[in-house]
């Protein structure tokens, strides 16, 4: 198999971070806050090196969307065993309103220019939880998807998904190409080594412009507010009659603005 | 205005090639930082929780130290050709600090089997010895040990009482070595032995002994304050006889290779305490923003700030004195006053902070439900090994003393 993939990486704040809101509640405080890659992109990035292990896949590109900072992620991924990276340099206002529906543009735009016949993402982005990137991607591609796979098996060419969903565990198979969405259980990503990270430094970072894409940068959504949790005013409650138990788990989190971490298991210390 | 362009573009190019510059103290080289940032993770995620179970059980962390070796954490500064990760001594400080951070154990697991067993075979073996006796201790699989202490001298290095004695084509070994870390695990020794007495410290040399060996047994495990997931106890010499091809140098080079090695060494054992110290920071930190007396956290009580500065002020000079130490070595410069100063600083730094954050800590300090105890008891040994606080003064005093010769 000479698949090439695509993984796209996010620069997100830590999950461990303590968010702040900013004073004029535009946004949140991110001067001088830890940041790391996103945990779905982390495991999005190890399924795509596992593939290449596997002999499944070629080439794996790491892809990231940002200002020069993106670049450490990108390294990161390349500390995991990614190939080469792109870097979409994306900065200012653009970066301030940069959400899924640019993103998948940029991406679908890449996956043609690269050839690339798998895309791999995280499911969501711990800091806005929108869990559309992969979805929007697949469609302006009109590329099948694997959103929240537990499971990949690649079977000729085709894909075989393991799916997390509401009721329990779905299979599907889809054609190549297409786009997968990585879920907590996918796979646990692994630490870099340090000859890894001694590569990492030697291999190529390209630099690339939304503009150089044709894709249109300007933003739909215009954020009015942010507030911290505890002005949200109370939890979204819904009739949770009738559904599942892990539906219920899902639903009553409260909204919060800014960051909600997801329900991955927090380290101690 | 050109000169100044011109040595700035120079330097960056200087930092290009790797060569160590003052910048550095101030903002590490990206490799390093995420060199950094993976073994804080490691630590964080995999020796953090565990680190009060191995310590309440005396358990040597043998996955854990699998796992490190996979990321060619066990031979840092050995080349990928041995099976190293190629790095440099300033990467290894930074491991064993932030591995430490989560576990001191573990630390100084890695610590001796990068420096004190690695490092001087790296440094005096030939091209076959390194093959036998370094590649298979770069994985994770196998750990070495050092022994130079005996029951009889331990700062009094040059009075090693070991024998060696050439038979035909063996040597034999007699004596007993005494607090040798990881020797419970290891599964080699670098061993210290007098060929010939009439030369005193002169007369010291090294050789290689693999665990287990006729002739090799080990003395019970000692019970330790702390650092009590990794092993130490004598190793005692009965008749122990290896091939003459066993010597690691030339006969009577031992005291040499041993005080190069302690060298190095003492700045893994710097970055050890950093990483107690730095451990003991954040419990103390942590503990003063939550707990409240007097209606505020007390953190907002001068008492505990001016704690809380004095502590951070010690890890960091201490820091930048083991940083500094490590790139002179990197740079190939003489290093030893530097290194004395980093493990007598980190060392006092480690007791220091760890004993504060009890004190911050308060009752919850003294009991086993917080790791400010587990601070306080491994913190103490770093005074005491790879060469005492005193012996450490007497290095730097004597540099300085020639540094100012009449």
């Amino acid at each position: 198999m000479s698949a090439r993939v695509l993984v796209g990486v996010k620069r997100v704040i830590d999950y461990a971070v303590k968010i702040r809101v900013k004073p004029d509640h535009t946004g949140v405080v991110t001067d001088g806050v830890k940041h790391s890659m996103n945990p779905f992109c982390e495991i999005a990035v190890e399924e795509a090196v596992k593939l290449k292990e596997k002999k499944f896949v070629k080439e794996v590109v790491a892809v990231s969307c940002g200002p020069q900072q993106v670049q450490e992620t990108i390294r990161t991924a390349l500390a995991m065993g990614a190939d080469r990276g792109i870097h979409v340099e994306v900065s200012g206002k653009d970066y301030e309103t940069l959400g899924p529906l640019q993103v998948s543009k940029i991406l679908a735009a890449l996956a043609k220019k690269e050839q690339a016949d798998l895309i791999i993402l995280g499911k969501q982005a711990i800091d806005d939880d929108c869990n559309q990137t992969g979805q929007m991607t697949a469609a302006l591609l009109d590329w099948p998807q694997g959103t929240f796979a537990s499971e990949v098996n690649i079977e000729a060419d085709m894909l075989k998904v393991v799916r997390e969903v509401d009721g329990g565990l779905e299979t599907i198979k889809i054609k190549l190409p297409a786009v997968v969405t990585a879920d907590l259980r996918l796979n646990t990503p692994r630490y870099a080594t340090l000859p890894n990270i001694m590569k990492a430094k030697k291999k190529k970072i390209a630099n690339v412009k939304p503009a150089d894409l044709g894709v249109d940068m300007s933003s739909r959504l215009e954020v009015l507010k942010n507030i911290e949790e505890a002005d949200a005013g109370g939890a979204v409650q819904t009739n949770t009659e009738g559904l599942s138990s892990l539906v219920m788990e899902q639903t009553l989190r409260p909204v919060k603005s800014g960051s909600a971490p997801s329900p991955i298991q927090t380290r101690p210390m | 205005m050109a000169a100044l362009f011109k040595a700035r573009r120079a330097l960056g190019t200087a930092a290009g090639r790797g060569v160590r510059c003052l910048s550095q103290l101030a903002e590490l080289p990206e490799l390093h930082q995420m060199m950094r940032q993976t073994c804080r993770d490691y630590a964080q995620k995999e020796l953090a929780p565990i680190a009060a179970q191995l310590d309440r059980d005396h358990k040597f962390p043998a996955k854990q130290v699998k796992e490190l070796g996979a990321m060619g954490v066990m031979a840092v500064e050995v080349p990928e050709s041995l099976g190293g990760a190629g790095m440099d001594y300033l990467a290894y400080c930074l491991a064993v600090e932030e591995l430490s951070r989560g576990c001191a154990s573990t630390g100084v697991i890695v610590s001796v089997n990068n420096s004190l067993y690695l490092g001087p075979i790296l440094k005096f073996a030939t091209e076959e010895q390194k093959k036998q006796w370094i590649t298979p201790f770069t994985t994770g699989e196998k750990v070495g040990c050092f022994a130079l202490s005996e029951p009889g001298n331990g700062s009094d290095a040059g009075a090693a009482s070991t024998l060696a004695q050439q038979e035909g084509d063996e040597w034999v070994l007699n004596g007993t070595k005494a607090w040798i870390t990881n020797c419970w695990d290891a599964s080699a020794t670098v061993v210290f032995a007098t060929t010939d007495k009439s030369l005193k410290h002169k007369g010291i040399s090294a050789f290689l002994v693999p665990m287990p060996h006729p002739g090799l047994s080990l003395g019970k495990k000692e019970d330790k304050l702390g650092i009590r997931a990794s092993s130490t106890a004598n190793i005692i010499l009965e008749d122990c006889r290896i091939p003459l091809g066993n010597m690691l140098g030339e006969r009577g080079m031992g005291f040499k290779i041993a005080m190069q090695t302690l060298d190095s060494g003492r700045l893994g054992i710097a970055a050890q305490a950093l990483g107690i110290a730095q451990a003991a920071l954040d419990c103390a930190a942590d503990y003063a923003h939550k707990r409240t007396a007097f209606g505020a956290p007390i953190g907002k009580l001068q008492a505990i700030q001016f704690k809380l500065a004095d502590m951070a002020l010690a890890i960091e000079s201490a820091r930048l004195l083991t940083w500094k130490a490590a790139m002179l070595r990197d740079a190939k410069k003489p290093f030893t006053k530097e290194a004395a100063m980093a493990k007598l600083a980190a060392s006092e730094a480690a007791t220091f902070v760890s004993h504060q954050a009890i004190q911050v800590l308060g009752g919850m300090g003294y009991v086993t439900d917080m790791p400010a105890e587990r601070h306080y008891r491994d913190a103490r040994i770093t005074e005491i090994y790879e060469g005492t606080s005193e012996i450490q003064r007497l290095v730097i005093a004597n540099n300085i003393l020639k540094e100012y010769q009449q």
